[in-house]
């Protein structure tokens, strides 16, 4: 591993090493950039994964204090874990399911297609689809998507099966095991998948696409990063000119550094990063940096979500094999008839009996709580994932006394639904409902969200400055120097998984910077 | 020794002093977690026998499944018992919850009442600390353990077996079969 001295201002800082960090730091060394990358958690591997769901989650989840507020069930049930996020080398790559979809069309002009709606900040994307393809399918082939690049479908499990029948007798056609960035057969150096069913714990196989072991060891072999794990950031440092020159840590032994920079780009999801920038705040930018347009933290999206489980008379063992084992795509359409604007997916989730006992419904107890887990073998669940709205006061602050470990202002997350959420949410949870019933449930349960692991739109990117923090290549608009390369990007959430198109977002984030490099533009 | 097996599960809890001990059931699932023991023990260190056994009883109306063996209901009494032992304020919650279900029942023993008394009593204390810290403890300690996982279907780590693809994970039979299209065969 490349060692960069804390001095050398000619490097670029990617602060995260997640699906955005993680991308962008191998996509600038393979251009020859020099990079160092600072993770805030440790690093992990697919030997030390644990196929055990509270140890994995001890291991690889961020547990630093968070408070929430606004009318959210998860604010209630998780007061300080509104998010289900890891903090560790690879990010939320490591925990992801795998579900790698492109957003559509009309969802890049979500303002334009939906209309202006009361109490939503909506807005239409500075890029289209068109301007991403090429680099969703740069994404796609570099992480190995199934049904892309001729890759097979993954088989699909017993909890796929019961969807899959469902979806047939509600008169769904689009309804497969999905595009996976999980190997159905080796590629790239890793093997195929082996239905361990732990995708949430960290792959033990190697098989499901993390930045942990593709993106950062082929950057580590360009001899231009230098991987820093266990560093978390505290505060982005600016020159006189208002140019962003260097980060302050915490090392793993809690030391405070500095590290000099040329570009500095943050990727620490969509709490840490708005987190990041307000605790940066100085005389030059009292609100926090890159924030001119006070939108930095605003804008929260978390998708529509919640689940659907049923009991069935006979077993069907959900946790065997992959938790994202097939997806319903009929209802990601806009179709307004339904009383929403925006779709949603329909995708097979399970739990381990850990944590269908703490997820199922939070805070209850008693038979019909018992029940339920007394049928947890012939128990079948879907996940519904569905665009929400942005709004201006759903955001990231920070806690005005709560501090963390290094004394810096815990962030804290306002989220309430806008009616249209609540809409979408009740439409799925009633065809979930029916897709069960229709194949012989006995009972069904609607489960509220868990905390969120789709953590987006903080930082958005708009096309003129008073609108978002950042343009179309993540570039801030205040500060040129100064890039968000995680999905607080997002414009709007889309109906879609993020990842794949953080990842996208980051191949194209990073042809841009080299390029401003190469021409000393920044 | 059978006949035995058939009676109340709760004549099977013996205390000896700081030791909260009972036997399984036979027909229970969790010989292959247990074997070849058949008797569990708990030592206690912080809370009295009587505190440790109604709270047991306490979980059991919380989260009422009625085959589920009090060898698990234990480990939550185990985890309580240690965090009492750790913070007197856990200890004095925990033996006052006691006194408090003891306080509405006759003869101030509520674990003498019979069951429906007992669940009478046991909602009408569902917004004190009491309850809410056993609940809260339960919904972890009940869960995660191998004894739950035999009595539940749960088969924990697959790692360490080759995963389920040639161990079941398309083993449902009552359906049909999705198409290759839909869901291609396996890798081999």
């Amino acid at each position: 591993m490349k060692n960069i001295n804390l001095n050398d201002r000619n490097t670029v800082v990617i602060i995260g090493s997640g699906a955005g960090g993680g991308t962008l730091a191998n996509e600038l060394c393979q251009q020859g950039v020099k990079v160092v990358l600072l993770e805030a958690g440790k690093k992990q591997s697919t030997k030390t994964f644990v196929n055990d769901e509270w140890k994995s989650f001890s291991q690889l989840a961020w547990l630093d204090n968070r408070s929430t507020s606004g009318g959210w069930r998860v604010g209630k049930d998780f007061p300080n874990l509104p998010a289900w996020i890891c903090k560790t080398v690879g990010g939320t790559t490591t925990h992801w399911a795998g579900a790698s979809l492109r957003i559509q069309a009309h969802e890049f002009k979500a303002l334009s297609t939906y209309g202006s709606i009361k109490g939503a900040n909506l807005l239409d994307w500075p890029i289209t689809l068109d301007d991403l393809d090429p680099y969703y399918d740069l994404a796609e082939n570099k992480m190995g998507v199934t049904r892309t690049n001729g890759i097979p479908g993954l088989p699909g499990n017993n909890n796929f099966k019961v969807m899959y029948s469902g979806a047939k007798k509600l008169g769904y056609k689009k309804c497969n095991t999905g595009r996976m960035a999980i190997n159905s057969q080796p590629r790239d150096g890793r093997g195929s998948c082996q239905q361990l069913g732990f995708c949430f714990q960290g792959c033990k196989m190697g098989a499901k696409w993390s930045t942990l072991y593709t993106e950062i060891p082929a950057a580590m072999a360009t001899g231009n990063l230098e991987l820093r794990a266990g560093c978390h950031v505290m505060k982005i440092k600016h020159n006189d000119k208002g140019l962003a020159d260097g980060v302050l840590y915490a090392d793993e032994h809690g030391r405070k550094k500095l590290q000099k920079a040329r570009v500095v780009c943050v990727a620490g999801n969509s709490i840490e990063t708005p987190r990041l920038l307000l605790n940066s705040a100085t005389k030059m930018f009292p609100n926090g940096l890159a924030n001119s347009s006070d939108q930095v933290g605003r804008n929260y999206m978390r998708h529509t979500t919640g689940s659907v489980y049923a009991t069935f008379d006979k077993p069907v063992r959900m946790w065997r094999g992959t938790a994202m084992a097939g997806i319903i795509q009929d209802e990601a359409k806009h179709d307004p008839s339904r009383g929403f604007v925006g779709g949603y997916e329909l995708e097979t989730v399970s739990l381990g009996l850990p944590f269908m006992a703490a997820f199922f419904n939070p805070g209850s107890w008693g038979e019909k709580f018992t029940n339920a887990l007394d049928n947890y073998e012939n128990m079948a669940g879907l996940w519904i994932v569905g665009e929400d709205l942005p709004q201006e006061s759903n955001r990231i602050t920070l806690h005005p006394s709560d501090k963390d470990q290094h004394g810096l202002p815990v962030p804290n997350v306002h989220f309430d639904d806008h009616p249209n959420d609540k809409k979408m949410r009740e439409h799925a949870f009633e065809q979930g409902t029916k897709l069960y019933q229709a194949v012989g449930a006995k009972d069904t349960y609607r489960v509220p969200p868990y905390p969120s692991t789709h953590n987006l739109g903080t930082c958005r990117m708009s096309l003129y400055p008073k609108d978002g923090v950042c343009n179309k290549h993540g570039q801030s608009h205040d500060i040129k120097n100064l890039f968000i390369s995680d999905g607080s990007q997002f414009t709007t959430s889309a109906a879609e998984n993020p990842t794949l198109t953080i990842v996208a977002l980051a191949i194209r984030q990073a042809k841009f910077i080299a390029n401003q490099l190469s021409t000393k533009i920044i | 020794m059978m006949n035995k097996q058939k009676e109340s599960k709760r004549t099977f809890i013996k205390l000896s002093a700081g030791i909260l001990t009972g036997t399984l059931i036979a027909t229970s699932g969790l010989f292959s977690v247990m074997a070849p023991a058949r008797k569990w023990s708990l030592s206690l260190t912080a809370l009295p026998d009587n505190v440790a056994e109604a709270i047991l009883m306490v979980t059991r109306h919380i989260f009422p499944h009625k085959k589920l063996e009090d060898a698990v209901y234990a480990l939550v009494v185990k985890d309580l018992d240690n965090a009492a032992s750790k913070d007197p304020a856990m200890k004095k919650l925990l033996i006052d919850g006691v006194a408090m279900i003891n306080k509405k029942a006759n003869n101030n023993n509520w674990l003498s009442e019979n069951y429906q008394d007992q669940n009478t009593i046991i909602l009408s204390i569902v917004n004190s600390d009491f309850f809410e810290k056993i609940r809260g403890t339960s919904i972890v300690s009940l869960y995660n353990n191998d004894m739950a996982w035999a009595h539940f279907g749960y088969e924990g780590a697959s790692y360490e077996k080759g995963g389920y693809l040639n161990r079941g994970f398309q083993d449902l039979t009552w359906l049909p079969e999705p198409p290759h299209n839909i869901s291609p065969p396996k890798y081999k």
